[in-house]
């Protein structure tokens, strides 16, 4: 293959402290003949410095003094070598808590990550953290490399737990792409070249996999934009349009339409220094001329008719916070989106995420390496697709106007909070197939706001807990009858009928009611963003789960109403004979027998069904759906 | 090539175009340094690609010490001249007037003033916001962990500890008043890559980086090549002292100053014969470059101080 014939990947490794990651770089420098002798010598002279027996290949990759002074390795540094059939980047970020930021900025730009795993210590908090980040950016290929194989004696039962234990967290993840390999950096077991100490090990070696994976499917080469970045005016005839085909291909003669003037017009040839084109793709530089003379200057886009992307001037996103000041509510920033820059601001913070166990936690601000979602709304429409479908026109930083440092990263998840769909990373599907960005824009999407408008009430969820037998579903289906007949859009949700069907693959344990409870509140969303008020009954004993829910929504929009009846009534009830078979041992982890019910503190409603009749109870919420103006009294 | 594949190649060359119009869109007065070697050939190549069919829409500055090779100028002003490029030479003329010389001064001296001291004197004067060079991440290891836009503070500080974030191709270009950019569109690019890109564009670069016969001394197994009255170490009559002269076939890899650049042995006379070398070398380009072999961190410290 003729060497400017070769493709390139781009790859980002990282580990935590003392995984080998630098004796893994290394290594694959090494056996690829791409360390130089006096660079080599320049570190064994620091090395013999340090009183070190042998030399530290890591120094080769610490830059700076200061990383070679404390050991660590402070920044992300940019290494490069290549093999006959490819040329590699590789970022090597720093696995340190407190550099997320370098994660992120080291992982923004790769085609695939390395993770490495100490094979001693298992799967750590870090190499989690890791996997989430390179989930949450999208990177579509990742690779688990288990290192220090040699140490544990090549076993693989020690691999196979580490694989187990990784693939059972990353099913939570955004990720379809995931290989693991048992290496030994040190010695060079299944890097290069294949180990013979584990022949177990049937797959390929970490470089086969590198130089092998196909990343070209990666690029979204559908959605035509061109953000236009310089105007090229060098005489009078002339007036073209630099910039990078971002996504997407385009021809002479196709039209197109600029934003956001909205002109139309096509495209009357592709200029470039070594002649005109015939077709242009992502991600060649270019220059477009046009057939008709329409203003258009820096920060617009050029995009085909047919095809347009999201024209917004608010949206909802995913950012990783980077700067030691926090991030608050209404600060306002600077965003820079292709070429385009707007004054910014934070409306409001939907969630953060705890990045060790992906729960979403209410937050009044983001520290340094927080991530969460936020909402922003901006002086200037931007155009834009979600970051899913489209990378390059999903993706923003947020600029401090004061200090002019860039504090954050951004991708962006959805237009507006009215069309919002709540989908964050620990729960997404990986939609992969490419929508066209004009159904996702006008045609499909009824807001919120319209469908109440229509049906005359808002839309909320009820989430009825409390014991088996307390009367959720009896209190429930007395109030789905009268919001029903003043003409409500209602929906009932019902724990036992959910698991007949949607959930009926999953069993009693702690994590099986979680993710019981997980559906049930993805469930209740859809109806819920479809106008309805969704009635939720299940005995959801666990105050965590719960709250999971709760923050699925807006406040205000998630009404917990806890049936509250003390446990020996409802054993006397005992409707379906549950607390008979319980008692006898016939099932267990039963609530309220042997598997606590954690009670609301704070519960929007609290009804007791014991002290009050059916009607009573059902009088109660009424009234409180009133108060709140989810039902007017048009609908009564 | 499978339909809407870029190669590597390719891919780098769209990725450096995309960087110098950013500069030139979002600053007011950029400025390209131009050191008259390979990389900078490149970067001016790309430069044209990137305004075609426009000018190259920044002058080109070259920060001469005075010590270059002769071949340097020459190649510089015809080049410059062909292709229709506005040059700024500037030199510390203070500093070359009292003789700085690396022999005498000492090579972190020398460079500190000619080079380091020169730049910023010129850029201050121009009043140029951002400056574009060509060093690469692979040259040397405090360079790979540099940003393609890297912030200068009022004294043309690089702080390395403290970089901005730089997030996919987003680049932030923002910079105070008293603050300078430097930017670095070269930044992926190897050596190889370089060559590559020379031979498949078919690029001029200076003659003496291919093979021929010259006198040169051989010290700490480095060819520091003779050139009559600059090399420092001749007597008034421009005879060499102390050290034996040598006629040995060779060719400079990079290029800078006479007495601080010691050649190759080397009988590459072609871009592929180049390319076979670079490919099977076992020391990196900057090998016989004496400014980085003063300690482990000397770039760095180099960098700290403002130079490239």
């Amino acid at each position: 293959m003729p060497t400017g014939e070769k493709s390139l990947l781009r790859f980002v490794t990282t580990g935590s402290v003392d995984d080998g990651k630098s004796t893994l770089i290394g290594r694959l420098l090494y056996e690829t003949k791409s360390i130089f002798e006096d660079q080599y010598m320049a570190i064994e002279k620091t090395s013999k410095k340090k009183g070190l027996k042998e030399v530290e290949l890591a120094y080769l990759l610490d830059g700076l003094a200061a990383e070679r002074e404390q050991g660590i390795t402070i920044d992300v540094a940019y290494r490069y070598f290549e093999t006959e059939k490819r040329k590699f980047i590789i970022t090597d970020s720093p696995g340190h808590v407190q550099y997320t930021k370098n994660m992120v900025t080291g992982a923004s730009k790769a085609d695939c990550a390395v993770i490495l795993i100490d094979a001693r210590n298992g799967v750590l908090t870090q190499s989690k953290r890791h996997g989430f980040l390179i989930s949450l950016l999208q990177i579509p290929h990742l690779i688990v490399a288990v290192n220090k194989m040699d140490i544990v004696d090549y076993s693989q039962d020690v691999f196979t737990r580490i694989v187990e234990e990784y693939k059972d967290y990353s099913q939570k993840l955004d990720i379809h792409d995931i290989i693991f390999i048992p290496v030994s950096a040190l010695k060079g077991d299944n890097v290069a070249v294949k180990s013979k100490k584990m022949p177990w090990y049937e797959g390929a070696t970490l470089l086969h996999n590198l130089e092998n994976l196909n990343v070209s499917a990666d690029r979204n080469l559908v959605d035509f934009r061109f953000p236009v970045q310089y105007v090229l005016r060098p005489n009078a005839n002339f007036r073209g349009f630099a910039g990078k085909v971002v996504s997407g291909t385009i021809s002479p003669s196709e039209e197109v339409v600029a934003l956001p003037s909205g002109k139309i017009t096509s495209i009357k040839a592709i200029n470039t220094y070594d002649g005109e084109l015939t077709e242009a793709f992502a991600p060649q530089s270019v220059v477009l001329t046009l057939n008709d003379e329409i203003d258009v200057s820096r920060g617009d886009m050029i995009v085909r008719k047919k095809n347009l992307p999201l024209i917004e001037n608010s949206l909802e996103a995913i950012v990783c916070w980077m700067d030691d000041e926090p991030m608050t509510i209404n600060s306002s920033f600077i965003m820079k989106h292709t070429t385009r820059s707007v004054r910014a601001s934070v409306k409001s913070i939907v969630y953060k995420i705890d990045v060790n166990t992906l729960h979403r936690q209410r937050a009044e601000r983001f520290l340094l390496n927080d991530i969460g979602r936020v909402e922003i709304k901006l002086a200037a429409p931007i155009f834009f697709d979600l970051y899913k479908i489209n990378h390059a026109t999903g993706r923003f930083i947020l600029i401090d106007p004061l200090t002019n440092k860039t504090v954050a990263a951004g991708m962006i998840r959805d237009a507006a909070r009215h069309v919002e769909d709540y989908v964050s990373a620990e729960t997404e599907e990986g939609v992969k197939q490419k929508k066209s960005p004009h159904t996702v824009w006008r045609d499909h999407h009824i807001g919120l706001a319209e469908r109440e408008k229509q049906s005359g009430h808002k839309a909320v969820v009820l989430w009825f807990t409390g014991l088996s037998g307390s009367g959720k579903s009896t209190v429930a289906m007395e109030l789905e009858r009268r919001l029903f007949e003043h003409g409500c859009k209602t929906v009932m949700l019902d724990g036992d009928i959910i698991r007949h069907g949607l959930c009926s693959d999953l069993a009693f344990s702690v994590a099986d009611r979680k993710e019981n409870i997980r559906r049930a509140g993805e469930t209740a969303k859809l109806f819920f963003e479809h106008g309805h008020i969704v009635l939720c009954t299940f005995i959801s004993p666990f105050k965590e789960d719960r709250n999971f829910v709760r923050k699925l929504f807006d406040s205000g929009r998630f009404v917990e109403i806890y049936v509250n009846c003390p446990i020996d009534e409802c054993q006397r009830r005992d409707p379906n004979g549950l607390y008979e078979k319980a008692r006898s041992g016939k099932i267990s982890g039963f609530t309220g027998i042997d598997s606590p019910y954690e009670a609301p503190e704070q519960p929007e409603i609290l009804i007791d069904t014991r002290a009050f009749p059916l009607d009573k109870c059902v009088d109660v919420i009424e009234a409180y759906l009133t108060k709140h103006k989810v039902v007017y009294q048009s609908n009564k | 090539m499978n339909s809407f594949n870029l190669s590597y190649l390719r891919q780098l060359e769209s990725e450096s175009i995309d960087i110098m119009r950013e500069v030139a869109a979002e600053f007011k007065n950029p400025v390209m340094l131009y050191s008259v070697g390979k990389d900078s050939s490149v970067m001016v190549r790309l430069a044209q690609k990137a305004f075609y069919p426009g000018r190259i829409p920044f002058p080109l500055m070259h920060v001469d010490t005075g010590y270059k090779f002769p071949e340097m100028y020459k190649f510089r002003d015809e080049f410059c001249k062909k292709i229709d490029a506005t040059l700024i030479v500037e030199r510390n003329e203070q500093w070359i007037a009292r003789g700085c010389h690396p022999l005498k001064m000492g090579v972190d001296k020398c460079c500190s003033y000619l080079k380091t001291g020169a730049l910023l004197d010129a850029l201050r004067k121009h009043g140029f916001d951002a400056a574009i060079g060509g060093a690469r991440r692979e040259e040397e290891k405090s360079r790979a962990k540099e940003r393609v836009f890297s912030l200068r503070d009022s004294f043309g500080q690089w702080d390395p500890k403290n970089q901005r974030p730089e997030l996919w191709d987003i680049y932030n270009t923002r910079v105070n008043e008293d603050e300078s950019m430097r930017v670095f569109p070269l930044s992926n690019w190897t050596e190889k890559d370089i060559w590559q890109y020379i031979k498949i564009e078919n690029i001029p670069v200076v003659p003496i980086y291919f093979a021929q016969e010259r006198e040169v001394i051989v010290r700490n197994g480095i060819l520091i090549p003779v050139y009559p009255g600059l090399t420092g170490l001749e007597d008034a009559n421009g005879k060499i002292v102390q050290e034996k002269t040598k006629k040995i076939i060779c060719r400079f890899r990079s290029l800078g100053c006479i007495p601080c650049t010691g050649a190759i042995a080397s009988k590459a006379v072609t871009f592929d014969e180049i390319i076979s070398e670079v490919r099977a070398a076992t020391k990196s380009e900057r090998e016989n470059r004496v400014i980085d072999l003063t300690s482990d961190s000397s770039m760095e410290q180099k960098k700290k101080e403002g130079y490239f």
